[in-house]
Parts: C-alpha cells; sequence; structure tokens
C-alpha cells in the first residue's frame, strides 16, 4: 500500500483496471439474475470477490500470452477480450455464443484471444497449458501458458504431473492459484496435508511467491514480474493468489460451510470499493468518475443481456457438427 | 514393395513424417534414448535430436494432455503409451478432453494427436497386461480408431493418422510386430480412415475382423476352404470410421456373418458390429450372426488357461460351421 499508484501505472491504466473489475461483478451478478430467471441452466460457477486476480494478472500477461482457466472462467475470458455479448449469449445457450451455445458457462474459449479454455474436470487444464508452453518455445514465439486454478485443484495427479513436467523440460509456465479457500464445501486444510499451496512446489524446484489477491495492483506486479521471469528463463513459477468468492460454489449452493462473520469480513476487504478508495486518495478519480465508470459497466452489460435474449436457438443440425475437422482444413488459423 | 515386419513399418512411417511436416513430434515414455519399449521409435532420436523425439516422466494422463495443449499450439503430437493398458491412466485427457475439445469449444480447434499404443494378449503377462480396450475408444464420440493388422496397413494407417487432423487412437498388437507383409514404395501410399479391405474373397459365409483377429481369420479361411468351405474375411483396418458398407455388402452376398474381436464379449466391438448386420441385412442371413470375442474374465497368467481366454483359429473353424450347419 506504500508505493503510490501512479508510481507503477498511468492514470488511464489504473482506471482501467478499475472499470474492468466493475464490468466482471457487473456481469456476474447479472448471470445469478439470469439464471434465476431460468435463462441460464447448467452449472453456473460465479467469480463476486475475485476480480482482482483476474484484472491484475491479465495487464500482467502480454497480449498473446496463453490463458487458461477453470469453470469460474468468466472474467478470465471477458477481461482478455471477449465480447460480454457473446458470453452472456453462450451462457444463453444461445447460436451467437463463443462456443456457438456448446461449451456453456464452464467452456469459453476463444484462440484469437489466445483465451485457451475453460475446463470443467478438476486440474484437466495443467497438462494442456504445459503443452502449449511447449509449442511456444519449439516454435520459437516467446508466448508463456498462465494456467489459472483453484485450491482444490492441488491435491489432482495432473498438478503434480504439470509443475514436474514443466521444470523438467524447462517450459514457460506461469501456474496462478485462486485460493479462495474452499474446493466446494471443503475448506483448504481439510483437503490439503500443506495448505500453504505456493510452499508445494518445492519438490518440483520451482519457486513461488504468494499475493494478496484482493488488491488489484499487488496482483499486477507480481504476474508482470513472475511472467518475464517465466519468458526470459523458459522455467515454470507459481504464484497463490490469496482470495475469496463472495457467492457459493455455484448457484446451487447456500454456503453454509462458512460463517456469516467470514463471509463479512472478507468482504470489507472487496477489491472494487477498496481500490476506488485508493483513486480517490491519491486523487486520480473522483468518487463521481468511478460511478460513471460503474454505470457504463452496467450498460455494457445490459446489452449483454439483451443481444443473448434476441439471439437464435442453435440449429438442430448443429448436434452432429464440430464432432471431428474436415482434412484440409486450416489447423490452427489464428497462429498466422 | 519392399517386404518388412510390422514394427519397421510403423518406424518407416513416423520417420517419413517427421521429414516431410517439422510440426510433427514424439514422446513417450522411454521412447527416445531407450528407442523404445518395442523398438518402433529407433532411430528417431539419432535422426531428428531431442527436441522432437522426448522421452517423458511416467505420467501417462499428462502424455494425453501435453499432447493436446501442443497440438492447439500448433504441432502434431505422435504420443506413445508404452502399452493400452496404461491408457487408463490417461482416460481422463482422452475422454473428457482430447475427444471433446473440439465440440464443446464449437469447432474452433482442431487436435491433430496420435496416441500410439500397443496392446492386446497371448504374452503371460497377465491381467493388467494383456487387455484389448479399443471398445471404451470406439464408444466415445470424438475419437478415431485404427487397428491395423498388416505391415501395410500399419504403414499406410499410421501416415493418414499422423496427417489427419483429428485425434487418433492408434492401437497395435504385440503380437504382429515381427509379422511380415509388403509395403508399398511410394511414401505418399497413405490408407484413407474409414475404409475396410477385403482380404480375402469368398462366397458362403463373411468373417468380419480387425487388427490381429484378421491374421487368424484367415488362417480360418484357409482351413475352411480345405473342407469347402468358402470365406470372405473383412478388415475393418478403423474402427472409427467405421466403414459399414463394405461388410454389409459382403453378408449381403454370403448371407452368414461371424464377428471376430479380441476384446471382451460384453459391450465388445463384435457386439455393435453384430447389431449392424442385423439391423441393415436381417432379410438376408440364412442363420443368425456368430460372435468370436475375448472371454469375459480378466486374462490369466498360465499359458495354459490364457490360450482360453483369447479367440483362437479353432474358435473361428467352429463359429464359421455352426454358421453353416444353421438351416436357413
Amino acid at each position: 500500500m506504500d508505493t503510490k499508484l501512479r508510481a507503477i501505472l498511468p492514470d488511464q491504466e489504473l482506471l482501467k483496471f478499475y472499470e474492468q473489475m466493475a464490468l466482471c461483478r457487473e456481469f456476474e451478478e447479472s448471470c445469478a439474475e439470469q439464471y434465476t430467471k431460468g435463462h441460464i441452466t447448467g452449472f453456473l460457477h460465479l467469480y463476486s470477490g475475485q476480480e482482482a486476480v483476474a484484472v491484475g494478472a491479465t495487464a500482467g500477461l502480454h497480449r498473446d500470452d496463453y490463458i487458461l482457466s477453470a469453470y469460474r472462467e468468466h472474467p478470465q475470458a471477458i477481461i482478455r477480450g471477449a465480447d460480454p455479448k457473446r458470453v452472456m449469449a453462450e451462457l444463453f445457450g444461445k447460436a451467437t455464443g463463443i462456443c456457438k451455445g456448446k461449451g456453456g458457462s464452464m467452456h469459453l474459449f476463444d484462440p484469437n484471444l489466445s483465451f485457451m479454455g475453460g475446463y470443467a474436470i478438476v486440474g484437466g487444464q495443467f497438462p494442456i497449458a504445459v503443452g502449449l508452453a511447449f509449442a511456444s518455445k519449439y516454435r520459437r514465439e516467446g508466448r508463456i501458458s498462465a494456467c489459472f486454478f483453484g485450491d482444490g485443484a492441488v491435491n489432482q495427479g495432473t498438478f503434480h504431473e504439470g509443475l514436474n513436467w514443466a521444470r523438467l523440460w524447462e517450459l514457460p509456465v506461469l501456474f496462478i492459484c485462486e485460493n479462495n479457500f474452499y474446493g466446494i464445501g471443503t475448506e483448504v486444510h481439510r483437503s490439503s496435508a500443506l495448505a500453504d499451496i505456493h510452499k508445494r512446489t518445492c519438490g518440483y524446484n520451482i519457486p513461488s511467491e504468494k499475493v494478496d489477491g484482493m488488491d488489484v495492483m499487488a496482483v499486477y506486479q507480481a504476474v508482470k514480474r513472475a511472467s518475464e521471469w517465466v519468458r526470459e528463463r523458459n522455467r515454470p513459477y507459481l504464484i497463490e493468489a490469496i482470495t475469496y468468492r463472495f457467492r457459493g460454489h455455484s448457484m446451487s449452493d447456500p454456503g453454509k460451510y462458512r460463517s456469516p462473520a467470514e463471509v463479512e469480513l472478507w468482504k470489507e476487504r472487496d477489491p472494487l470499493p477498496n481500490f476506488a478508495t485508493r483513486l480517490v486518495a491519491e486523487g486520480i478519480a473522483s468518487e463521481d468518475n468511478l460511478a460513471c465508470l460503474r454505470a457504463k459497466a452496467t450498460a455494457v452489460v445490459r446489452e449483454a443481456v439483451q443481444f443473448a435474449e434476441e439471439s437464435p436457438w442453435p440449429d438442430d443440425r448443429e448436434v452432429f457438427s464440430d464432432v471431428f475437422a474436415a482434412n484440409g482444413e486450416e489447423v490452427c488459423p489464428w497462429l498466422k | 514393395m519392399a517386404e518388412i515386419n510390422y514394427r519397421d513399418a510403423l518406424n518407416r512411417a513416423l520417420k517419413e513424417e517427421m521429414r516431410r511436416d517439422p510440426s510433427v513430434v514424439v514422446w513417450g515414455e522411454d521412447v527416445a534414448l531407450y528407442e523404445g519399449s518395442f523398438k518402433v521409435t529407433r532411430g528417431l532420436l539419432a535422426e531428428f535430436g531431442e527436441e522432437r523425439v522426448l522421452d517423458t516422466p511416467i505420467s501417462e494422463n499428462s502424455i494425453v494432455g501435453v499432447a493436446v495443449g501442443a497440438a492447439m499450439g500448433g504441432l502434431r503430437p505422435v504420443a506413445e503409451l508404452m502399452t493400452v493398458n496404461f491408457a487408463l491412466l490417461a482416460m481422463d485427457q482422452i475422454v473428457n478432453h482430447l475427444a471433446k475439445i473440439r465440440y464443446m469449444f464449437g469447432g474452433q480447434a482442431s487436435l491433430p494427436v496420435v496416441i500410439r499404443a500397443p496392446g492386446g494378449g497371448g504374452s503371460q503377462l497377465a491381467a493388467q497386461h494383456s487387455q484389448s480396450l479399443e471398445s471404451y475408444f470406439m464408444h466415445c464420440p470424438g475419437l478415431y480408431v485404427a487397428v491395423p493388422a498388416t505391415p501395410a496397413d500399419a504403414y499406410g494407417l499410421l501416415k493418414s493418422a499422423i496427417r489427419d487432423n483429428n485425434p487418433v487412437m492408434f492401437l497395435e498388437h504385440e503380437l504382429l510386430y515381427n509379422s511380415k507383409g509388403t509395403v508399398p514404395d511410394d511414401p505418399e501410399q497413405t490408407i484413407p480412415f474409414g475404409s475396410a479391405e477385403i482380404k480375402r474373397q469368398g462366397s458362403d459365409v463373411t468373417i468380419v475382423a480387425y487388427s490381429r483377429m484378421t491374421i487368424l481369420a484367415l488362417e480360418a479361411a484357409e482351413e475352411l476352404e480345405k473342407e469347402g468351405i468358402s470365406c470372405e474375411v473383412v478388415d475393418l483396418r478403423t474402427l472409427v470410421p467405421l466403414d459399414t458398407t463394405t461388410f454389409i455388402e459382403s453378408v449381403n452376398k454370403t448371407s452368414r456373418a461371424v464377428v471376430v474381436s479380441e476384446c471382451w464379449s460384453t459391450c465388445g466391438v463384435g457386439a455393435d458390429i453384430a447389431n449392424r448386420i442385423h439391423e441393415n441385412c436381417f432379410y438376408s442371413l440364412a442363420a443368425p450372426v456368430r460372435r468370436v470375442s475375448g472371454l469375459d474374465v480378466p486374462m490369466p497368467y498360465s499359458r495354459k488357461i490364457e490360450k482360453l481366454c483369447i479367440p483362437q483359429v479353432v474358435d473361428i473353424v467352429k463359429a464359421v460351421k455352426e454358421t453353416m450347419e444353421a438351416k436357413s
């Protein structure tokens, strides 16, 4: 908190952080409303409370660095550049969705943004992130793989296989653990023998650090520093961002395993108002400026919902398309 | 046309495709320095170097998953699972990721990944090392499944697999590695997926088989010929895509069918093939479709009883004769 914001980034970038966090929050809260109305169905895992991680981390990466995440990934996709309209349409199951309505909330993907997917098998993204890093190194592209995952994923074999593999083959993977303390209802110390997740990399000779995941500047600075370290050395690194989800695991979870006092305590650390206070205190924005940015986010989300509502359902013929690729079709056209 | 064995045919296909396309990379347990447990990757490290031919840790799920990621990043990985039995450790990446990524992401990604896996029984390797798991992969939409029986098919199908834009489970049979056959000299003479081959023409009964069972079916047909029974042997070559036309036309011609597969009988490949024959050839059939399959037991070690669990030539001969005896 000591360093002044302006010493880190220009005003415009700082305001963008606020605007992006506001957009994430607005988007997620709107999703909850649309789920209640029955417009969004299936599983819905919301990100509210964790915005500082997606926003700070994405800003700390290069635009073409790969991003992979789990199933609580709407903000990662949107901050990387996915159109909120098409993300909302995906959640509505519409043909205009980012994956034509075939993936839904847990499977957002846009290779043109190097956003390489939301995965719904816990820990499934680890080897894929390692493979993308291998391809980048092999093709001498200089991009790294940023692999987001939750605290619940670190007891899957793929976490350990992925860490070992990335270090063994010297691959540029930045592992970013979003530790929100709960894998559904199981608190981290009830599932991990060593609950300090960042310390678990020592068995693989991979450096790591812990960062305040409720502070967008702290996340940004840590990821920026770590990603350059990874890029220069072709070596993996792990960041554990300590954060909190304000809602349950998914829409069906009332969150009874957490005391109201605990939730309230974390809400006092809400990344949005806290960052707003700093912006105002340091004379970067007025309350009015920030209210304007929030209103803008509300408008973007309202437009997204309208777009999703008005979009057509997928054609029945879509059921059979995309199982297999046609030969002769260009593979990975986004790499050109 | 050179005569080489199944192992060398695969090895030649790998080398030629690696020379042809620098995006082809090979990895797996002991494939580089040790040159493969079955020596299919012999000479690869020496020719292509450690950037393209890589030994991996014993982490099967990641052997597949890293290939998934590499394919999304523009490469054509050929990953070897030391044996197909270890694919069970990789089923999450095979079934939940490799097979589904293209579909669940709305067709935005192609995964040109080949997973090579030797398998099959008959070497007294007991329950955990003798399995034929092709029906597991055939069951899952999104995977191609190749099951070559001869060196020529191994060569031509592996080249097609590497050039294909889709995931391929390439299932080799451990007992076929030393089998010999002629292989075309032309490196562009590949075998398209989804084309079964009539390996022997006949008129009385159709035997549908694949992988090593094709070889046994041909031997059975030879014996039956001496007894005046003319067998047509259809080798499926790929289970996905499945060339149904060739065996349906054959059965409609012969009016009798025996389906042979090494995998377990229950929910096995043969069950699906037999069903397709019933649905498409019912009114041409002179006898019920017979199946010859592996017995529904874990594989025992002792060679005396192991033999009972794997279809033998004598079993195929018996099934064909029973089919011939059925009244039309």
